[in-house]
Order: structure tokens, then sequence, then C-alpha cells
């Protein structure tokens, strides 16, 4: 135990005598989450909309304000063609566009139907199905007035409707915040968990430092302690430094307790730490283990369901989110701060986690020797 | 001129010869399209819901078939009682519930009107958004149907045609994202790393004393990652085509010019940094906190630039990312030319002539 | 009375691949000597002394060192060996008296004689005022001898130098050595691998490595002797023209 005590001590003092890591594992964070929150958002709002209308007529253009102040459309584009809308939608300037055609309102009377053209920009495909849809529910909703104003009795007899009411739980403002603010803290939480370490005791190896560990009587397990704690203990501060600014600035506030989160981020470290472990024992160089770490982060990263939901994802890919700790932790995260779940409610999650944890460290340390041969 | 491409040559060696580190460098592209292509999609499918159906008669069975059996959703549970649709949700096992009340059948046929209610979690408020639109729209077409034999007057039709992405594919618009993102990362953050390397292991003062002029040193250091980076971008474009099915509708050349440019653009940024960094370990992890997460971010392809606050729209216009990706979308799937995208060309031009303008003074007042 | 052995090596070799880097070498130190460890540039001393440190698992051979075996005993050697690398490998963020402290308490030095230690050490090296002085500030002869005095700390049995003296000037050099042979005064024996033949003559004896083999072992005058040479430097030239590796 003494030993371990130099070595932390150690650690420590080298940590915090290079002041660039502290201003990359406070500041940065810092910046992250004030800055990441506010424009992490897939809400389809503000639909850039073009329109062309050739027939100006009083109802055309009635359409067309219903439409716009949907609060869905804002009308960017007003072309007298089709080829100068499609223009509009080259260059970005608007995402769909609404051609009316000429006697629009004379075929509706006179033929008892009327043919609007929508084109949409796809890239999107989100963006262009949602904004369809939100298009055609508008205009089927104007259809539905016109109806009503131009039919003075109601011939048609009364049709069975089902009225269909939302409630929206654990989060009634839809406040997509905090939703990504967890999610986010766990990444930052991660990158220093898993790449951090890990530069760091290739590092020593780069530098040669490390022959002087092992050719000393240093147990190879006080050694990868020493390694570990400080960096556990210091994500451990960004974590909290980040529910910290969670509260102050986004008014986040978990519904479930805060000993729940800290329960399994502990464990969750020691699995990310044993990853960051593992890699280093592969790397030769710095260089080497920073590409590493940055490739492994990116995937875990990417494929975590912070920004994309598992469940849309192809068979073989929600594998490869299963195997990925990242995934679990965000879950609870969510779970526990805006469902206000509890230990028991995680337990599968901790149960997973502990595993993880167990085989990377497992792997590292059984790779880790002092004596090559 | 030849001394520059002797250290060129140097530089190549230094990465050929580490294999790991090259292995890597050409893999990681090819393994992040693919698994971006095809998995990252900001699609709502097999979403996890339960039903609470309180009546359990033709009509509500009927709906909950045509719910369970649409790709959206996946019934994972029929609950009993509001209090286990909070347990289920807690345990993150689901993301709606759908609760039919009693009756619903016999209200629906003799007073016309009969509630569903749809609780869904709103902890990620986009899913729950998107899962209600989709299980009302099932809803009203069940309604459609048992309106069968009405004709309505006056009906407004809407004939929607998608454009450059008819099956609304997620790849189309992740492909040039991640391509933005990976050759970004690459070289920035390996250039950066390459040249606080030689500061770090002390040989930098070597090299500064060479006949060469310095700064065409670290130029010489990036050539070679310019090189790795067009192995990449047709890699990438390689894959997109012929694995995920994204097609180059436009210019292959123009592409590859721009992405060219891209390149030297992140390049310059990595030059940058180096200037800054004394260690390797704060190269990699300025070029990693600062550019991974804002350029996922800012470059547009997975948040619409337009709905964040103006502030950031703003901060947005300084990612070079954002100007590339906007590119890359013009002339691969748009199939656009030169002149939509000129602008943005030139703003590009710009930032690598700043970012290349600031590392030669900064360069240079550090020999002086 | 026979000296102690505290070194011994019977055919110890260590192959890599097709590659013969120590071919069944085979040597004994003894306690208190300071034994030089010879040879050119890929000659495989560096190698051989990696092996002895517990650092390199040999191919095959046997040897001791403090008495344990290098296969079954390699923790116990660690216990009374120092050891100081080509790198030198102090914590360059590290002040002097911090890079005392880790490795004292690394080798089981109570916190009381640590402090001794300390103070003693400081002193010797003329570094009093320096103790807070990061070693990445210090000039490299310091450094040096900061680091073979770190390494003998804890007062090992053994202590093996590689290539110590690499790039420092010869007063700086001068006064290292005065510094191992108090050391050895001290009952520590002192194994070290150079490549300046000069050096040489200051051990009781020298061991030549040429091609992974040890093609010459006794003192630096009978060698002196044998080979009709005026100098340990033509010694050397002579073994060295029949080796058939060159430098790395």
């Amino acid at each position: 135990m003494r030993m371990l005590k130099f070595l932390l001590q150690k650690e420590l003092k080298q940590i915090f005598r290079d002041p660039a890591i502290i201003i990359i594992l406070f500041i940065m964070p810092t910046i992250q989450l004030l800055i990441l929150p506010a424009a992490a958002d897939y809400e389809i709002k503000n639909i850039n909309l073009g329109v062309v209308d050739h027939d100006h007529s009083e109802y055309s253009r009635k359409m067309v304000e219903k439409i716009t102040s949907s609060g869905y459309f804002r009308l960017r584009d007003y072309s007298p063609s089709f080829k100068q809308g499609l223009k509009a939608i080259e260059t970005d300037k608007t995402d769909l566009i609404l051609e009316i055609p000429a006697n629009f309102e004379r075929d509706l009377v006179k033929d008892n139907e009327s043919t609007l053209f929508v084109a949409v920009d796809a890239i999107n495909g989100v963006k262009a199905g949602l904004g369809g849809a939100y298009l055609q529910q508008i205009i089927g909703d104007y259809n539905n007035e016109i109806r009503t104003q131009w039919i003075q009795n109601p011939r048609m007899s009364p049709q069975p409707s089902i009225d269909v009411t939302s409630s929206d739980w654990y989060n009634p403002n839809m406040n997509y915040k905090a939703f990504m603010v967890p999610g986010i803290l766990v990444l930052l939480v991660t990158m220093i968990g898993s790449s951090f370490a890990s530069n760091n005791i290739v590092r020593e190896k780069e530098m040669g430092t490390i022959e002087q560990i092992n050719v000393s009587p240093i147990k190879k397990y006080q050694f990868i302690l020493g390694k570990l704690i400080p960096f556990w203990i210091l994500a451990l501060s960004v974590l909290t430094i980040g529910f910290i600014i969670a509260r102050v600035v986004y008014g986040i506030v978990p519904v479930g307790s805060y000993f729940t989160v800290y329960a399994f981020a502990s464990i969750y470290l020691v699995a990310v730490l044993g990853l960051g472990l593992l890699l280093s024992t592969y790397a030769q160089t710095q260089q080497q283990s920073m590409l590493v770490s940055f490739f492994v982060t990116m995937i875990f990263n990417l494929m975590s369901g912070l920004y994309t939901p598992i469940e849309s994802m192809p068979g073989w890919a929600q594998w490869i989110a299963r195997f990925n700790p990242v995934t679990y932790f965000i879950q609870v995260m969510r779970m526990v701060v805006l469902k206000g779940s509890s230990l028991g409610d995680i337990r599968v999650h901790i149960f997973i986690i502990l595993g993880f944890a167990l085989f990377f460290n497992t792997w590292a340390i059984l790779n880790y020797r002092k004596r090559t041969g | 001129m030849k001394q520059f491409l002797i250290f060129v040559k140097k530089e190549w060696l230094h990465i050929w010869r580490d294999r790991r580190t090259l292995f890597i460098l050409i893999w990681m592209p090819v393994v992040q399209i693919i698994l971006y292509g095809f998995a990252l999609t900001n699609e709502v499918k097999n979403s996890n819901i339960a039903i609470f159906d309180q009546s359990r008669d033709v009509a509500s069975l009927a709906i909950s078939d045509e719910i369970a059996a649409s790709r959206y959703f996946n019934l994972v549970k029929n609950v009993y009682s509001y209090k286990d649709i909070g347990a289920t949700f807690r345990q993150g096992k689901i993301r709606m519930a759908i609760v039919f009340p009693q009756n619903f059948r016999n209200d629906l046929l003799h007073t016309n009107s009969a509630q569903i209610q749809l609780i869904a979690d709103a902890s990620d408020p986009n899913t729950a958004n998107t899962l209600t639109n989709y299980a009302q729209s099932i809803i009203n077409d069940y309604q459609q149907s048992l309106n069968q034999n009405q004709q309505l007057p006056y009906t407004i039709k809407a004939q929607v045609r998608m454009l450059y992405n008819p099956e609304l594919k997620g790849a189309y618009s992740f492909v040039p994202g991640v391509m933005a993102l990976v050759l970004m990362l690459v070289c920035t953050m390996m250039t950066s790393i390459a040249i606080v390397r030689e500061k770090e292991m002390g040989t930098m003062e070597v090299i500064l004393v060479s006949p060469l002029k310095p700064f065409r040193i670290i130029i010489a250091k990036a050539v070679p990652y310019l090189f790795v980076s067009l192995v990449n971008i047709i890699t990438i474009l390689l894959l997109s085509v012929y694995v995920l099915g994204v097609p180059i509708v436009g210019s292959l050349w123009l592409l590859m010019a721009e992405s060219t440019l891209f390149t030297i653009t992140s390049l310059s940024l990595g030059i940058l940094i180096s200037n800054g960094a004394k260690t390797q370990q704060s190269a990699m992890f300025t070029s990693m906190m600062s550019l991974f997460l804002p350029t996922l971010l800012f470059s547009g392809f997975l948040f619409p630039i337009e709905n964040m606050p103006m502030p950031l729209q703003v901060i947005s216009n300084v990612v070079p990312s954002k100007w590339f990706y906007i590119i890359i979308k013009d002339i691969m799937i748009k199939g656009l030319g030169f002149g939509a995208v000129w602008e943005e060309t030139l703003i590009l031009v710009g930032m690598t002539a700043i970012l290349l303008g600031i590392s030669i003074y900064k360069f240079k007042i550090r020999l002086a | 009375m026979q000296s102690e052995k505290v070194i011994t090596a019977h055919e110890l070799t260590k192959r890599f691949g097709d590659f013969v880097a120590v071919n069944k070498i085979t040597f004994d130190v003894e306690k208190g000597e300071i034994f030089g460890f010879l040879g050119a540039n890929g000659a495989g001393k560096t190698t051989a002394m990696r092996m002895l440190c517990g650092l390199l698992l040999p191919t095959s051979g046997q040897a001791t060192v403090a008495g344990f075996d290098v296969y079954k005993q390699n923790e116990q050697i660690k216990k009374n060996i120092g050891y100081m690398s080509q790198k030198f490998s102090l914590y360059e963020d590290l002040t002097v008296s911090e890079n005392i402290r880790f490795y004292g308490g690394i080798y089981g030095l109570s916190d009381a004689h640590i402090k001794e230690k300390s103070a003693l050490l400081v002193k010797q090296l003329h570094l009093d005022g320096q103790e807070k002085t990061l070693v990445r500030a210090l000039p490299l002869g310091w450094k040096q001898k900061l680091a073979f005095s770190i390494a003998i700390v804890h007062d090992p049995a053994i202590v093996f130098l590689d290539e110590p003296t690499g790039g420092v000037d010869p007063v700086t050099r001068r006064e290292f050595w005065g510094l191992i042979y108090e050391a050895s005064a001290r009952g520590i024996t002192i194994f070290v691998t150079t490549h300046y033949m000069d050096e040489a003559e200051y051990c009781n004896r020298v061991s030549i490595m040429v091609d992974g083999r040890i093609d010459a072992l006794d003192t630096p005058a009978n060698l002196m002797k044998d080979y009709s040479a005026a100098s340990m430097d033509e010694v050397f030239l002579q073994l060295a023209r029949k080796a058939v590796r060159s430098g790395d």
C-alpha cells in the first residue's frame, strides 16, 4: 500500500504540473457543455418553403398563408416558375417547393378536385419525410375548412372519429437539452477515462521511464492502480463539474438520485479505464495510442445512441452498439436523470458494465508485462 | 526544391515504416463510412412500445395489430395498469405506451367518438414526437377505412416528389458529413502530432539548423498526409458509390479537387495547432476536444444549423467542414457544377490562407 | 576465503527469431567489483544486461543475480539491484527531491530514511538550493549524477549502468566515475556497459563482446599485455576487426 501512495503522489504531481492538462480536463468540457447542447437539436422546425403560384387566386393565397402561419414553415422564396424555384432548392435556400397550378381554384370548384405539386430536397431523409407530412397535414386541414365552408348542408352522415390525445411523460416541456446534456457528459467523461489515461502510460513507454518502473520491485497491479486511480478521480471530478453546470446553466436536476449515477459511473470508469489500459499495452508510441484511442472513441461515440437511436440501426450495427459500454452509460444517465430510475431499475446495466470492467481489465493485466520475452 | 523533396521523402518514410499507424489511417475511414453509412440514421424505426388495452374488442385489437405490424414499432409488452406503464418506462424498456379505454368500439360506433391515449417517453423529445405522429397516422388510416364509402367533394390532392434521394436513405446526408469529419480529423490531428513529436523528442533543433527554410520543413511534414488523405478520399468515394449506393451525380474531378482543397485546409489547421502545443499529448487533445465535437455539430449533417441559436450559427461559419459539407452535397448528390459552389470554395481558400499566414507569422516570431 | 559471486552467467543466450543477439556468454562478477561490459554498438551488451535485470527473458542458459535465479526469482532480483538506463529515466517534470522521494519510497525506504538520504545526496552532488528544481532544468551532467545516486538510494547489492556517460564532457565523466568508486568502496558491485574504451581502464575487470559472444574477459592490464596493446582502445580494435556485425 505504501508503494501505491508513492505512485499516486508522483502521478498527481505530474498531471497537475502540465497546464495544458488542466485546461483540457476542466475548461474544455465546460465550454463543450455550454455550447453543444444548444447546438444539438433534431427538432424539425423552420423548414424553408418555396412557393410557385401559377393561380394567384384568393384561395391559393389563403392556403399559402395557412401554411406559413403554422409555425413549421418559413416562406423563403416566391418564384414565377418551377425552374427558378428549383434553383432555390439547389442553393439550399429552400427545403421544398409547393407548386400551385394555374386554375387551381377553378378546377376545385368545377372538377371537384385539384392537384398540387410538391418537390422536396430529400437529402436529409427525416426532414424531408416530416416536412412532407406536415405540409400534407396542413393542406388536409385547409381542405376540410373549404369543405365546411362551401357545403351548406351537412349532407354526409357523421363519421366516426377517433380522438387521439397524447401526453409526454418525463419531459413535458420537450426540452431537448435535458436529453442531450447527460449524454454529452458521458462522452466527455469517457474520453478522459480511456484516451487520457491510455496515452499517459504510452508516454512513459516512449520516454523510457517505464523501464525504471519495470526494473524496480513495483508490482504490476500497483503500477496499474497507480495509473488508473488518478484518472478515475479526475473523470469523476469532471462528471461533478458537469452536473453543476447542468444544474446551474440548464436547470437540469436529476429526477433520480445522484448516488445512483455515481455508483454506475464508478464502475463504468473502471471499465473504460481498463479499455484504455488495454490499448496502451499494444501501442508503442503516443502517436499510435492517440490514433487508436481516437478511432475507438469515435466509434463508441457515434454508435452509442446519443445522436441516433439504436433501434433504427440494422441488426449487425445494433450488436456493435450492444458491445459498446458507452451505450449503457448513456441509457443509465437518461433513465436516472429524466425518469428517476433507481438502482434496482438499472441492475441489468450494472451487471453488464461489471462484465466489461472485468473483461478489459483482466485482458490488460495479463497483457502488461514487466519483462518482455 | 530538391531539398524540399528530400524532406518529404524522409517524412514519408516515417509514416510508411509505422505500419500500425498507417494501417489505421487507411482503414479507419473505411470502417467509419460503412458503419455510419449503414447504421446512423435519424429515422425512427423498431421503437419498443407497450399497449394497455382496457377494451380488447375488434376495433382496439385491429388497431393494435396495425401498429405492431408497422416497421416503426415493436410491440414488446402488454401492460395492465398505469403503474405498470411507469415502471416499464423507468426500466428503459419502451418509448411509448398506447392506451385504449374500456368500451372503445362501442363508443366509436354508437357515439361516433372514442379516445385513444398515446403516452410518449419524452426524455427523447424528438423520437417522442415522431412516434406520436406515426401512431396518429396509423390510427387515421384506420379511421379512413371505416369511412370507405364516403366520397368527399372538393378534394385537394398533393403529389409529392422527393428530389435527390427518393428512397430517403440516411446515407445521403451522412456520407458527405462523415467524409468531412474523417478528413478533417486525420489531417489535422496527425499533422499536428507529427510536428509536435519532433519538438518533444528534441529533434526539432536539428531540423531547424538544416539548410532548408524552417517553414518549408513544416510543410514537408504535412505533405505525406496529403497523400494519405487522397487515398482516403478515393476509398470513401468508392465505398459510397458501390457499397452504400450513394451516387456521384456531379463531376468527379471537381469533387476530387474540392476534397483536396479541404484536405489542405485541414492540414493548415493542424500546423497551426502544432505551433501552440508543447507536447504530443496536448496537441492530440486540443485536436480532439476542439475539433471533433464542433466538426460533428457544426458541419450540419447531424443537426440542422438553422435550428441553432444565432450565436452558434455564426460560430458554425468558422468551421471549415460546414462549407465542405455544402460543397460535397451540392456536387455529389445534387449534381451541381462549380458555378454553384464557387462562394464556398473561395471561403475555404481564404481560410487556408489565413491559417497558413498565422502559422508562418508565429513561426517566424519564435525563431527571431 | 572465496569472494562471493553476485552475478553468474552460464551459456546465457538470447535469440530474436533467427538473429542471435547474445550467444552463450559465460562469466561471473564478484562482490565489490567494478565490472566493465564492453563492446561496439550492436554487440549485444544492452541485451545481455537487460536479461540480468529481469527486463528480458533469456532464450536459454542460466544466470543468477544476487543469488537469485533469473528465470524464477525475477522479482527478488529487482529488490536487490539498482538500474540506470541510457535515457536516465528520471522524471523530468518532477523536482530533484520529488524524484529522490519517489524512488526511495518505491524501494522500501522509510520516510525518515528517505529524508536522511535526500539531504545526503543533495549535499554530495552540490545540489543545495536546487531541491525544488525540475529535473528538466538541470544540465546533462547533473542529471546523470543524480540518476546514478538515485539508482543506489536503497544501497542495492549491484547497480547496473547502461552507457551512463554518453554525451557528457570529460570533467563530468571523471566526477561520475568518482561517484562510482565511492559506491564500490561501500560494497556495491558495479556492472557497467560502455563503448568508451578509456573507461575500461577504470574497471577491475572487463569483458569485451563481439557479435554476441564474449571474446575477452580479464583485467585491463592483463588484456593489454595479452594483446600487446598500449591501451584498451587497441585491444578493442584488434578484437573488433573480426566483427561481422556493424553498429545499429
